[in-house]
């Protein structure tokens, strides 16, 4: 009973929020266009023949890549930026006496904006197959789901992590820059530059202990089909959801007891 | 009788506040070695409040009525004392807790700007549990109360400031709320909006018998909303009871106009003892107190040639304004 009344909660909340994303179609068109890095970092790759030394076909590299631009679009997160704003303008104040935690509005914001910028990912795919025909593949059934359960879990863990970082607004009031800094490891040890097994063998050991590489390395390598321990990736999204989650609470916790309503 | 809802027992409420000193040398400074200190905003309050009652907090800026509706309403955490809200501690935020409250600021919004208010308040109702039907028909009440129509699918951001406050105060009440916490509800409307979310207030509270704790800077809300006030001055209560006992002892003149048939006699009126507030050609202001009114106008008519005379309270803004600057009030 409790799980349905947070599902219509979530419903509606999801709903709403993609009427109002509906109402910035043109700039979520453009957010599309600007994820476009993977497509930069494949004509680097291909170009200079870095390819070889993996024994990656430029096929399965185009495809990579394609795969971390859909896997990017449907991850990405900005939960640390709307909050320190809201927070730091006293606009979360209003949400904060009503019985939801605030940061599932942040949730299903992100939802509908996904849902909002899937043709424009779809269109971005068609130009891309236009370009590169000989990367054209259908994934099996059983593929194509994994990979969306991965992305959506790909997609916890970041949001997990910038919540986390979001709540630091309680006691820094510029959380932002903290996320600044993580997003340098986020994007070297991600994927969303060079796949991670384009790395050394010792630093590939430590990074596949850390969350990056399934962030976007794991979905897009088992959306594109390359080889990848399904079983393996999936465990450990699942587990650093499991980490995250109560340290994300406990800040929660803590953090609203140092809350001071600032502009409001 | 009528039991208490709200409790607060010796609250405090500090805040670490950090300095900085003007220019170059001060910005260097304070980038190396931050000074904070901490300013204790509320200091040793305590009040009760019983159920249905409308309360006025009244306070110059900074005083400290919006840190304490903060922490009525669990906003923000107390450095110490206690507060029992309905019998919850505010801060826990428990759910119940939370359908039974609200709180409205003038000068925030929750509704979503770009769309109609009709989608936030669905929203809410969905976060409070309503079911679509109920939603509905309290969305259908609550805005024949408020008279607006139309406005529930216009967007926000193309309503004016007086209809998107009674959209607001329409989200924020959607859950039937028994206690009301508003933050200068009024803030920025015209004098019918004003007058209109008055009523809307003054019947709401008729009709739950729900309990209202305001802050206001017009006089017209606290005069005509609140038979209580509660004086906050440098987050300490610097008088606490009934508003018309406040005001008598804090005015106890009445102003009397005095319009003389020539100048000759206005002239004499002023030299006669009387204190004079002002005087325009015939007409003449002066102070009297009331408890000898009817002798010292039973002699301005013995002596004076009076062409006509007005007798008017002080204007209530002059009066609550001295309480904003005083700090205690032994009534």
């Amino acid at each position: 009973m409790i799980s349905n009344l947070i599902n219509r909660k979530i419903f509606t909340l999801l709903k709403v929020q993609y009427s109002n994303m509906l109402e910035y179609r043109v700039e979520i068109a453009l957010w599309a266009i600007s994820g476009i890095i993977p497509f930069f970092m494949l004509n680097i790759w291909t170009n200079n023949n870095l390819n070889e030394s993996l024994n990656i076909s430029d096929t399965l590299l185009s495809r990579y890549f394609l795969c971390a631009f859909f896997v990017r679009q449907f991850s990405v997160v900005w939960v640390v930026f709307s909050f320190e704003e809201d927070s730091l303008m006293g606009k979360v104040s209003p949400y904060l006496i009503q019985p939801l935690n605030p940061f599932f509005r942040y949730f299903a914001q992100h939802l509908a904006e996904q849902i909002t910028r899937f043709p424009f990912a779809l269109i971005i795919a068609f130009f891309f197959f236009i370009f590169n025909p000989e990367s054209i593949w259908i994934p099996n059934l059983g593929i194509l789901l994994l990979s969306i359960v991965s992305t959506f879990l790909s997609f916890l863990i970041q949001f997990l992590i910038q919540s986390i970082v979001a709540c630091l607004c309680f006691w820094t009031e510029k959380a932002s820059s903290i996320e600044r800094l993580l997003f340098i490891p986020t994007l070297f040890l991600s994927g969303l530059l060079a796949p991670v097994v384009s790395f050394p063998a010792y630093v590939k050991s430590w990074i596949y202990l850390t969350p990056f590489p399934y962030l976007i390395d794991f979905p897009a390598n088992l959306l594109s089909g390359n080889e990848t321990n399904i079983s393996g990736g999936l465990i450990m999204q699942i587990l650093w959801i499991f980490i995250l989650f109560p340290l994300f609470k406990k800040i929660w916790s803590e953090g609203t007891k140092k809350y001071t309503a600032m502009g409001s | 009788m009528v039991q208490n809802i709200i409790n607060v027992k010796n609250l405090s409420k500090s805040f670490d506040i950090s300095s900085k000193k003007p220019g170059l040398k001060g910005t260097i400074q304070h980038f190396f070695r931050r000074q904070t200190k901490s300013l204790k905003v509320i200091n040793d309050i305590s009040f009760e409040i019983k159920e249905g009652e409308i309360v006025g907090f009244l306070g110059a800026n900074g005083a400290g009525k919006t840190t304490i509706l903060k922490m009525l309403c669990g906003l923000i955490y107390p450095s110490e004392g206690s507060i029992l809200v309905s019998g919850y501690l505010p801060f826990r935020r428990k759910e119940n807790f939370l359908k039974n409250i609200t709180l409205i600021m003038g000068q925030k919004q929750q509704l979503i700007w770009d769309l109609p208010p009709i989608e936030s308040f669905y929203l809410n109702a969905s976060i409070y549990d309503l079911d679509k039907l109920e939603a509905k028909k309290r969305i259908k009440k609550l805005s024949e109360m408020l008279e607006i129509d139309e406005e529930l699918f216009i967007p926000v951001r193309k309503l004016s400031l007086g209809q998107r406050m009674k959209s607001e105060l329409l989200a924020a009440l959607i859950h039937e709320p028994n206690i009301l916490f508003l933050d200068e509800p009024t803030l920025g409307l015209d004098i019918n909006a004003q007058r209109n979310l008055r009523k809307f207030l003054q019947k709401y509270n008729k009709e739950t018998n729900a309990t209202i704790c305001l802050t206001s800077h017009y006089m017209k809300d606290i005069t005509s909303l609140c038979k209580r006030v509660i004086c906050v001055h440098k987050g300490e209560i610097s008088y606490d009871g009934k508003l018309d006992l406040l005001l008598k002892k804090l005015s106890p003149v009445k102003e009397i106009l005095i319009v003389c048939r020539s100048e000759e006699d206005a002239i004499k009126l002023e030299n006669s003892g009387f204190t004079v507030k002002n005087k325009i050609k015939n007409e003449i202001t002066i102070k009297i107190e009331n408890n000898s009114i009817t002798s010292s106008l039973k002699t301005i008519l013995n002596n004076f040639d009076i062409e006509d005379l007005f007798i008017n309270e002080p204007p209530i803004d002059e009066v609550i304004g001295q309480v904003l600057i005083k700090k205690d009030y032994d009534i």
